[in-house]
């Protein structure tokens, strides 16, 4: 292993190589803030530019981009409440009130930090574990799949706020339905698209993201623009603060980072869970962990409700790579990507990949933590020129939402149906913010949705139809047993503490 | 029980998840996919229950906290005017061309959310948009249809 972590650090701290992480983290950061622009649309835009170099060169500057794009899409999420991509969204529960209080530089201060420390953790956990941690991905099953997805859902429709549970199950339900537009994957049965070719796609993720995030958060505001707190709230927000972390803070982060990066790296390794379920479910379990005096300040500026998510969706990503580059089964979508831009160079990625090019597997480890250490550098002195974004007077900040929002669907799309579509679902999703119905369930259902019922799928055939493949696997028990906590705590709550 | 508006949204949820499901079972598959344990409506026909069970479970049980939202502290008005230049922008930028539509639109918002200072309305519309086409389109080779710009011969 020695010799190559010596041959990996050789290839990524070559001068051509070392440039490459440096422009894909500042490309991606700026990509990635750009709502509806994710890591994705980030690394698209740049396989045809990696085809011009080395396959090790190419696959750095797609790293770096990735790293880049998961950072800048934080940053939306904590200044305007528009996380561009799913694996962010958990940052804005914390992030978004906490700029709201004036405290912009600091949360991105606190999620650049955390995020460099969670992508730090799970780069030596990669080194250490990439060929063993692969041996534990492979033992999750269907019926393993399905009800992790169920606990994700159960456990963010129990800590998206105080008694909002029934609401926050009924943004789950109303996301899974959401995600059932389209093609069956399976049949290619069209489902819900009422005979229109628009929605035989589906729905886009950026769409609903966009949609129920930016736009809805938007109007909002501007429906709001009387209520005298929320006037107070604008008022605030043009003050930056500084991004000095407080003692306290750093002690409460330095409790945080460890078992956020762990959770993380153990999400990303399982092919498909990824950013987005670790952030959420750490965001969850440091909920669970803190006292109830710090329990409250979630969703409302909390310093672990913002260090957990942003933790951990960076240790989901090294951990992602893991079952890339050990069992060319991609980790997330994003590594999916990548999967086809190896493929292009001709490299099949699979158990053989270290063995055959060792040089490509290293350097690419190597790589991340440089790119670590250079987003670090690149991003914490430009911090408080980003958060001048808040300074913006609400005249202008709310219609240069709404363009990003549109511009994203119109790029991606040239469809004014899915323009009016995300007109649509806003306005609905604006109605049903101001009676508080949260949105995040909704965003974490639709992503999971396709998903979830392919493992549902694979879990009854296997099972004849038989639901007892969710008790018949000790791993599976031990998920339904952790959900039916969650559900009798929810229902403890509303019985005896009246808060259903 | 009383009726307050989240009572009203749940209702709205309730047939809402009742047309989903009753839309789920009409969804057709293939016969010899019709005994299968899971098949392509499966997985909505459960869904819809779901919405059914929650939302129902919303309206019945007593709501502890309601919330009300006081009319007279929301900007109807504005937002309205918000939304229908969203659908004006919407279904032009497509005819009218990126450049042209964007600019207005931003103008438009700007106006309608209060702005009065023509010189940041100017330099934040047309001049910005310009600039936005030209790191999308110049730099990043994002492709941006615009038949106005195209037809004056400005873009290829």
């Amino acid at each position: 292993m020695i010799e190559g972590i010596l041959i990996g650090l050789k290839t990524a701290l070559s001068f051509q190589n070392l440039m490459m992480v440096m422009i894909g983290c500042f490309a991606g950061t700026i990509i990635g803030m750009l709502p509806g622009l994710g890591p994705m649309t980030a690394i698209a835009l740049m396989i045809p530019i990696t085809y011009g170099f080395e396959p090790a060169t190419g696959l750095i500057l797609m790293a770096g981009v990735y790293y880049g794009a998961v950072f800048g899409g934080s940053t939306s999420s904590i200044l305007i409440n528009a996380p561009g991509v799913p694996g962010t969204v958990a940052t804005s529960f914390d992030g978004y009130p906490m700029a709201q209080q004036g405290k912009a530089g600091k949360a991105l201060a606190i999620a650049a930090y955390s995020s460099f420390a969670g992508g730090t953790i799970s780069a030596i956990f990669l080194l250490i574990a990439a060929p063993s941690l692969s041996k534990v991905s492979l033992s999750f099953r269907s019926p393993d799949y399905f009800g992790l997805m169920i606990l994700g859902l159960t456990a963010v429709a129990a800590f998206s706020s105080k008694g909002n549970f029934l609401k926050a199950m009924m943004m789950c339900v109303l996301g899974l339905m959401l995600a059932s537009v389209g093609q069956d994957t399976l049949s290619d049965i069209p489902r819900f698209t009422f005979n229109t070719m628009n929605l035989s796609d589906g729905i886009s993720f950026v769409l609903v993201v966009m949609a129920t995030f930016a736009m809805s958060e938007a109007l909002t505001i501007i429906i709001k623009g009387n209520d005298p707190s929320k006037a107070a709230k604008q008022i605030s927000l043009t003050d930056l603060g500084s991004i000095k972390v407080s003692k306290e803070e750093t002690k409460q982060m330095a409790a945080t980072i460890p078992r956020s990066s762990i959770l993380g790296f153990i999400i990303g390794v399982l092919p498909g869970a990824g950013a987005t379920i670790a952030s959420f479910l750490a965001y969850g379990m440091e909920r669970n962990f803190v006292n109830s005096e710090e329990k409250e300040k979630f969703g409302k500026g909390s310093v672990q409700g913002l260090s957990a998510p942003e933790t951990a969706n960076n240790a989901a990503c090294s951990g992602s790579f893991v079952p890339l580059l050990t069992l060319g089964i991609p980790g997330s979508g994003t590594t999916a990507v990548m999967l086809g831009a190896l493929l292009g160079f001709g490299i099949q990625p699979g158990p053989r990949l270290y063995e055959t090019n060792p040089d490509i597997f290293w350097s690419v480890i190597m790589s991340m933590y440089i790119g670590m250490v250079v987003l670090l550098i690149l991003n914490l002195p430009l911090i408080p020129y980003i958060a001048r974004i808040l300074a913006v007077p609400r005249t202008f900040l709310i219609p240069m939402i709404l363009f990003f929002s549109v511009t994203g669907i119109y790029l991606m799309s040239f469809n004014n149906f899915d323009i009016f579509l995300m007109i649509g679902i806003a306005v609905v999703a604006t109605i049903l913010r101001l009676y508080d119905f949260p949105m995040p369930p909704l965003i974490l259902a639709f992503v999971l949705g396709g998903l979830m019922e392919e493992n549902l799928r694979r879990s009854l055939l296997i099972s004849d139809g038989s639901w007892s493949f969710l008790w018949s696997r000790p791993l599976t028990l031990c998920i339904m047993i952790a959900i039916l906590i969650i559900v009798g705590w929810q229902i403890y709550n509303s019985f005896f503490k009246k808060k259903l | 029980m009383k009726i307050n508006s989240v009572k009203i949204i749940s209702l709205l949820f309730f047939i809402l998840s009742a047309f989903y499901l009753y839309t789920a079972h009409q969804i057709q598959v293939f016969t010899f996919d019709e005994g299968a344990p899971f098949n392509a409506k499966t997985f909505p026909i459960y869904l819809g229950y779901a919405g059914m069970f929650f939302s129902g479970l919303k309206i019945v049980l007593p709501d502890n906290k309601p919330i009300e939202v006081d009319p007279t502290y929301l900007e109807f008005r504005k937002t309205i005017l918000l939304v229908l230049t969203m659908i004006v922008y919407g279904a032009t930028i497509l005819k009218v061309g990126f450049f042209l539509s964007t600019s207005l639109f931003l103008v438009l918002s700007y106006y309608f959310l209060g702005e009065r200072r023509w010189k940041y309305i100017i330099i934040f519309s047309f001049p910005f948009v310009a600039v936005f086409m030209y790191l999308l389109h110049g730099v990043l080779a994002v492709y941006l249809r615009d038949p106005l710009l195209k037809y004056i011969g400005i873009m290829g």
